[in-house]
């Protein structure tokens, strides 16, 4: 594992030496220094605030580093603006989509041209090329939002390649993909290679970084800890390079990650599977049942048409989708926070299509949002006050008005010891804990005082690898006691560790139901629903 | 009623019409510009009380419409600086500025108009082209074709940024400023850059729009003259959704409830004044509840940008 960078910077490769950036409170960047050569897959691994995203942005112009040089063949070089990577040859391909939903594919790649008039012969060829380079065929005329998720990625790639570059960087591409769409990409990721780009490929699944890599940078709380070189990465077989990258990521956290089998699952580095024997849930009582829902919305993300589901006594009911297809539309009908145009809702046989928000509540049925910040917690207001947000004026924590300061106290002290929440006080303004502890002041506050349905919407996004175990940990445990939970996530590899039975959502509606019976293939079914196939097309 | 159809009597319709549509034509389209790429432009009423006080100053001191639209125009970018610095640069609230620039912009004209000119209160004198050979069209040839240069050069100018907004690079950017500023930083263009230009673009269309009001359409100037004239552009600029065919549009329907209003009176029909002077508010408010229900205008608009927040 030398660190050292190389003596003599050949030509066709990126150093970058010592570099250093400090934000208020953190160190994100800490002496990092790496070489990223023409013609080769390097792999930038670590979990999320590892410092993965601060060191693109500095490539990418969006950040100066406080210390340290890059060199571009040798030459040191600044790069103060998006604009002077572009010229650089440093295409970036961001972790959110940057193009304009409002705009057409030809508008957006020719967004930030010089010259006065838009050139959209040169551009429509230009893109042509590219296509063709990418294996990707995209009508250059229609409108970014019509694009499908595969392709919304094929146009970032043209994009961040439109004016010729040498470094295409991709951050954390395969996220949000369906198994097929990153079969694509990889693909589209060898060609390029072969052509001589250089490729940085930021990852937090090892299983990607292995197949699709040449050589593996992993960082830690900032600073680099380990690496891998092409020689390296091909005499290694694979659970060997996996065992050792581990090492790297989780360093003296690995027994507290739950050893390496565990830390590997965590990381992806293996095929996601049903973490527990399957329990045939279906002979137990039906909890929650949906029959024919649509809902009053006006944009995708929060219309539903047509839903009819049923959950039985400790099911998880995955669903999956690619983002912004229903998904909260879903999640707001069954919490009562969006109104019901048609069908019924009902809980163990009661209907409860009518019932408000608070009603509901009262009833167990709970909503975990996947905007933690701004929907689902007060950032100003202490971690006590947001732990009993939704019992605000009740006894015995109000009288007569007024709030009673120890029974908060206490309860949210109680609260804070069972979910292991890391808060210096229950006096701290939830607004400055991490995102994992935030996700547990809004479990604490669901799951408790008689649930018996919790929808949770994306409940590991953003989080580190130890929080999206114990967040996991608790769902768990919250069926295994009987509850059963509504679980929307775009990650497939944890619709499928968790899930009994996985439902795919698209433009609003239920397209298809698979069992998740351990078979190798739930995935790829589940996939195929997610780009709009038909339960014909899998018979 | 029929004899008011006079061929003198439609001609004074259509240039009523007509100088009631072209400044807030102007206004709108200067809105337009602004609120593509982001930013609200509360102010205009101020800025087109600006524009239409210093257009008529100077139209005064120099005997010449022309002069007097080029002060019109300086006055409308100056005040649009002060958006400029304040909320594109600085990040202030846009609201608050709007406000601010809509009440000084009403103070300051009138404050001096008082001063200078209140007790004579000077005409320009009108200054129409007629066209040869078109002007002697009856009906059309006294009114379309005898408006003032400046008419022609509105149209123009409507033309080119109708263009520029949709087929050049930097029409682009503006759409994308407005849309998702932090995509058209992250492809090398500036957000900053490309708003202030907007917004400057926008002070000295509404200044111009301001200056034709009183020099050109009434040929004079009275405090607060605008009367509401900016909040309606904001209101055209909402329902145009970018589209500078339908502010033209929007516009024209706006002039020809001036020039009802203006028929109204005239006839012997007993309508009360006050329902005359409601008119054109109420037929813009009728049309933003038909077509306003589903407006798509900059998401971001309001916002100010700021690289690599969240």
């Amino acid at each position: 594992m030398s660190a050292s960078p190389t003596l003599a910077p050949a030509a066709g490769v990126i150093s970058l030496t010592g570099i250093t950036k400090a934000f208020p409170g953190v160190i994100a960047n800490d002496d990092i220094s790496l070489d990223i050569v023409n013609g080769q897959v390097h792999c930038l691994l670590g979990e999320n605030g590892a410092g993965k995203s601060t060191l693109i942005s500095i490539l990418a112009g969006m950040q100066f580093p406080d210390s340290g040089s890059i060199s571009i063949d040798g030459v040191p070089v600044t790069i103060g603006s998006p604009k002077a990577a572009m010229r650089f040859g440093i295409g970036v391909v961001h972790q959110h989509s940057t193009l304009v939903p409002s705009l057409t594919v030809l508008e957006n790649l020719m967004l930030g041209e010089g010259g006065l008039t838009l050139k959209e012969k040169r551009a429509a060829s230009r893109l042509e090329e590219l296509s063709g380079l990418l294996g990707a065929s995209i009508d250059p005329n229609i409108l970014a939002s019509d694009l499908a998720l595969g392709q919304q990625q094929q146009v970032e790639i043209a994009k961040a390649m439109w004016t010729g570059s040498r470094l295409l960087i991709l951050d954390e591409p395969t996220s949000m993909l369906t198994p097929s769409a990153i079969e694509s990409l990889a693909e589209s990721m060898s060609r390029l290679k072969a052509e001589g780009l250089g490729i940085v490929f930021i990852t937090h699944k090892l299983r990607e970084a292995y197949a699709m890599g040449d050589c593996v940078t992993v960082l830690r709380g900032g600073r680099k800890v380990g690496e891998l070189s092409p020689e390296r990465m091909s005499s290694l077989t694979e659970d060997q390079a996996q065992a050792e990258i581990l090492r790297a990521m989780f360093g003296e956290d690995l027994a507290a990650a739950g050893g390496l089998e565990s830390a590997a699952e965590l990381a992806g580095a293996t095929e996601a599977a049903p973490e527990t024997s399957r329990v045939d849930v279906t002979s137990r009582p039906v909890r929650l049942e949906l029959a024919g829902v649509s809902s009053v919305g006006k944009s995708m993300d929060v219309s539903v048409t047509d839903i009819s589901f049923a959950i039985h006594e400790g099911e998880i009911f995955g669903i999956a989708g690619i983002d912004g297809h229903g998904q909260a539309g879903l999640a707001e009908v069954l919490s009562g926070q969006r109104a019901i145009a048609s069908g019924t809702v009902s809980l163990q046989g009661i209907d409860i299509t009518r019932l408000g928000v608070r009603s509901r509540q009262e009833k167990g049925v709970r909503y975990v949002t996947d905007d933690r910040l701004h929907e689902g917690t007060v950032g100003n207001l202490s971690v006590a006050i947001n732990l009993l947000l939704k019992r605000i004026g009740t006894a015995p924590f109000w009288r007569f008005g007024q709030i009673n300061k120890p029974a908060v106290n206490d309860e949210a002290k109680r609260l804070i010891a069972q979910y292991t929440i890391h808060t210096p006080s229950p006096n701290t303004r939830v607004g400055t804990l991490s995102g994992g502890n935030i996700q547990k002041v809004l479990l604490a506050r669901e799951l408790g005082r008689g649930a018996r349905v919790v929808v949770v919407n994306k409940p590991t996004y953003g989080l580190d690898l130890k929080s999206v175990r114990l967040v996991h940990d608790l769902l768990r445990e919250f069926v295994a006691d009987g509850g059963c939970v509504v679980l929307i996530s775009t990650e497939l590899d944890e619709l499928i560790e968790l899930s009994d039975r996985i439902g795919v959502i698209s433009r609003g509606r239920i397209v298809g139901t698979v069992e998740n019976d351990g078979g190798a293939d739930v995935a790829e079914r589940v996939g195929h629903y997610m780009i709009g196939g038909s339960a014909h097309d899998i018979d | 009623m029929t004899d008011l159809l006079t061929p003198t009597f439609i001609t004074a319709f259509i240039i009523a019409c007509l100088s009631g549509a072209v400044p807030l034509m102007l206004a709108s389209i200067g809105e337009t510009v602004g609120e593509q790429s982001g930013v609200l432009n509360l102010g205009i009423e101020g800025v087109m009380l600006m524009g239409a006080y210093f257009g008529y100053v100077v139209a005064l001191g120099t005997h010449s419409t022309w002069l007097g639209m080029l002060g019109g125009l300086v006055a409308g970018a100056a005040t649009s600086l002060v958006l400029l610095v304040l909320n594109v640069w600085l990040g202030l609230n846009q609201i608050v500025l709007g406000i601010a620039i809509t009440a000084a912009g009403g103070g300051i004209t009138t404050v001096l108009y008082d001063q200078i000119y209140a007790k004579t209160s000077p005409r320009i004198p009108t200054d129409n082209w007629k066209i040869p050979g078109l002007s002697d069209i009856p009906v059309v040839g006294g009114s379309v074709f005898s408006q003032p240069a400046m008419f022609w050069v509105s149209l123009l100018i409507t033309v080119i940024v109708a263009w520029f907004l949709v087929k050049t690079n930097w029409g682009l950017s503006i759409r994308a400023a407005g849309q998702k500023p932090s995509s058209l930083d992250a492809a090398g263009g500036s957000v900053m850059r490309t708003r202030s230009q907007a917004v400057l673009l926008g002070g000295i269309l509404s200044g111009l729009g301001g200056a034709y009001l009183s020099v050109l359409a009434t040929s004079s100037f009275t405090p607060f003259m605008t009367n509401g004239l900016g909040y309606i552009a904001i209101v055209v600029t909402m329902l145009s959704r970018g589209k500078i065919l339908r502010v033209v549009i929007v516009s024209l329907l706006y002039g020809l409830t001036i020039a009802v209003g203006t028929v109204l009176q005239l006839t012997s029909l007993d309508v009360p004044t006050d329902l005359i002077t409601m008119l054109p508010y109420i037929v813009v408010m009728i049309v933003l509840l038909i077509f306003g229900r589903d407006v798509n205008n900059s998401p971001v608009l309001g916002a100010p940008y700021t690289r690599g927040a969240r």
